[in-house]
């Protein structure tokens, strides 16, 4: 895992990294994947991947509407709303 | 005043008295006063009517703030309470407060916590392990006798190990996980951390059952835990693994574990080696998965709807961007790199896909284990408690220690950690029981009669 690696993942993950972090994630990213190779090597012919070993059932529940959050409580840990529009509010999008 | 005020004043000046050792994030102690009177007034029987509980930071109540040891939560709280919560008031405990965690659970030290690590009350310059070393250093220091935590990878277990108390991680599903903050959905549990076998089985029935809100939370019966602490062990067989003892354990926990095995044989236990044949890639393929879960269920904390947001952003791509990397510490950062590097195109198929398959043959090792024993038994760390600042460097060293824990959580089984005899520094040592799927009554059977002897 080189430094424009790193660039590339910071990117898809949406985070703005320091040149600082860049070097380091690199090095430690680099030890982890190495770590992680010896799986390559196990035989899994057999086996299908799963989500989950113990296989949870589908949960399904009546189609019946219930009481969901308030717009209020909804937003109010909103950094920036209108609140009496029911809105949260972003920089704009469209010119 | 009536007994269960008493019994509150009691634990918020206990909380007040330890504050060295950072184990509470915060201290709720309007609503728990309120909540006692309030339990005074109703004589209703309720099986933990008027027991202080705190809850890890990564569990939600309404009017409590809760930041998950992150920073990008930073003022948030809850308009909705997490259904154990809702259990637990129902069933009658006092909720006094959150307590400290690494950042989103992300971490085996409390040191990835953005406020600042919690201290181990038996040595406060070593760590009370973590993520839930808030929840088990309380617990041990006397503050509250029952705590709640989460486990994702050995979370509630490996700081109660390194904290001398009890701590359950229930099989998959059997507890609600609404209202957690979502670490890796499909291996996080919330489970107890008490001082004994008996109260973390009286939570564990609290806490139990099928939630509508989480449809991964199984329809399971929940029996009464406590009928199965009879004491009487004989008979019960216990697989050790022991290829996997081979290697890397601190020899006084190895001496703490061969003890530990000695006393379940005279309670009348028949002890036996087993093979987890991959058990040795269980922190490879727990990282992978964990790691790309992570990186999905933190995409949404994206300035927008809740949380910490960058000053001015001038378009909203920045807005996300700048957000998400003032918020986050560098252990969240590294993991959703490695968890959104896992799940790329190019990469899906040779480490995610593959993981889950790996992870599919260690689950398998787990139910061949469970056709010829009842239990599993393994130390709960390689080591004991280690002093704050002597890893923070080396990630990957971190996740080695691991190795005893993660096995649980991928194939989904229930396991605890309770305290065996501690090293000659008085450090303690954990003695983990793994039971089959849904049978954390028999591993509470072990636990309870291994406490009392």
């Amino acid at each position: 895992m080189d430094n424009e690696g790193i660039a590339r993942l910071a990117t898809l993950a949406r985070l703005q990294i320091t040149d600082d972090e860049r070097r380091q994630f690199a090095a430690q990213l680099t030890d982890i994947l190495r770590y992680v190779e010896q799986i390559q090597a196990v035989d899994t012919s057999a086996v299908e991947a799963e989500t989950h070993p113990l296989a949870p059932q589908t949960a399904w529940r009546d189609d019946t509407p219930v009481a969901s959050l308030p717009t209020d409580a909804g937003l109010a840990n909103a950094p920036d709303a209108d609140r009496s529009r029911g809105l949260f509010r972003v920089p704009k999008v469209l010119g | 005043m009536g007994a269960i005020t008493t019994t509150v004043n009691e634990a918020l000046a206990r909380i007040e008295s330890r504050s060295d050792l950072s184990a509470f994030q915060h201290v709720a102690t309007e609503r728990a006063r309120a909540r006692a009177a309030a339990l005074e007034a109703d004589a209703t029987g309720r099986p933990l009517r008027g027991r202080p509980i705190a809850i890890k930071d990564n569990i939600v109540a309404r009017g409590i703030p809760t930041t998950a040891g992150s920073k990008i939560l930073d003022g948030y709280t809850s308009p909705f309470d997490a259904t154990v919560v809702t259990k637990l008031e129902a069933a009658g405990a006092v909720i006094v407060g959150t307590t400290r965690c690494d950042e989103f659970a992300m971490g085996s030290s409390t040191e990835n916590c953005a406020w600042g690590p919690v201290r181990n009350p038996v040595d406060p310059t070593r760590t009370p392990g973590g993520s839930s070393g808030g929840s088990a250093a309380a617990v041990a220091a006397g503050m509250v006798p029952l705590a709640l935590g989460s486990d994702t990878g050995g979370s509630i277990r490996q700081p109660a190990a390194f904290t001398g108390v009890v701590g359950l991680k229930p099989t998959y599903g059997r507890v609600s996980r609404y209202g957690l903050m979502a670490f890796a959905s499909s291996l996080d549990q919330i489970g107890p951390l008490a001082r004994t076998t008996r109260e973390a089985a009286e939570v564990l029935e609290v806490i139990s059952g099928h939630d509508p809100k989480d449809s991964t939370s199984s329809p399971q019966p929940v029996p009464t835990f406590v009928e199965g602490l009879t004491g009487d062990v004989r008979g019960l067989r216990i697989g050790i693994p022991r290829h996997l003892l081979a290697d890397g354990v601190d020899p006084e926990v190895r001496n703490s574990f061969d003890e530990a095995i000695e006393r379940a044989q005279s309670l009348g236990a028949v002890v036996s080696e087993i093979g987890l044949p991959h058990a040795s890639h269980a922190i490879a393929v727990y990282y992978l998965v964990a790691t790309a879960e992570a990186s999905a269920n933190l995409a949404r904390y994206d300035g927008v709807r809740y949380g910490h947001r960058t000053q001015s952003p001038p378009t909203l791509g920045d807005l996300y961007d700048r957000s998400r990397s003032e918020g986050f510490g560098p252990e969240v950062k590294r993991r959703i790199l490695l968890g959104t590097y896992v799940l790329s195109a190019g990469y899906y198929d040779a480490y995610y896909r593959k993981a889950q398959q790996v992870r599919g043959l260690i689950a398998r090792d787990y139910a061949q284990a469970f056709e010829t024993v009842d239990l599993i038994a393994m130390p709960t760390s390689p080591v004991p408690a280690f002093r704050l600042g002597e890893r923070v460097d080396d990630p990957l060293q971190m996740y080695l220690a691991d190795v005893f824990t993660v096995g649980a959580n991928l194939a989904g089984v229930p396991a605890i950690s309770i305290p065996g005899a501690p090293t000659s520094a008085g450090l303690p040592v954990g003695l983990q029981f793994i039971a089959r799927p849904w049978d954390e009554m028999t591993m509470l059977r072990m636990a309870d009669a291994f406490e009392k002897n």
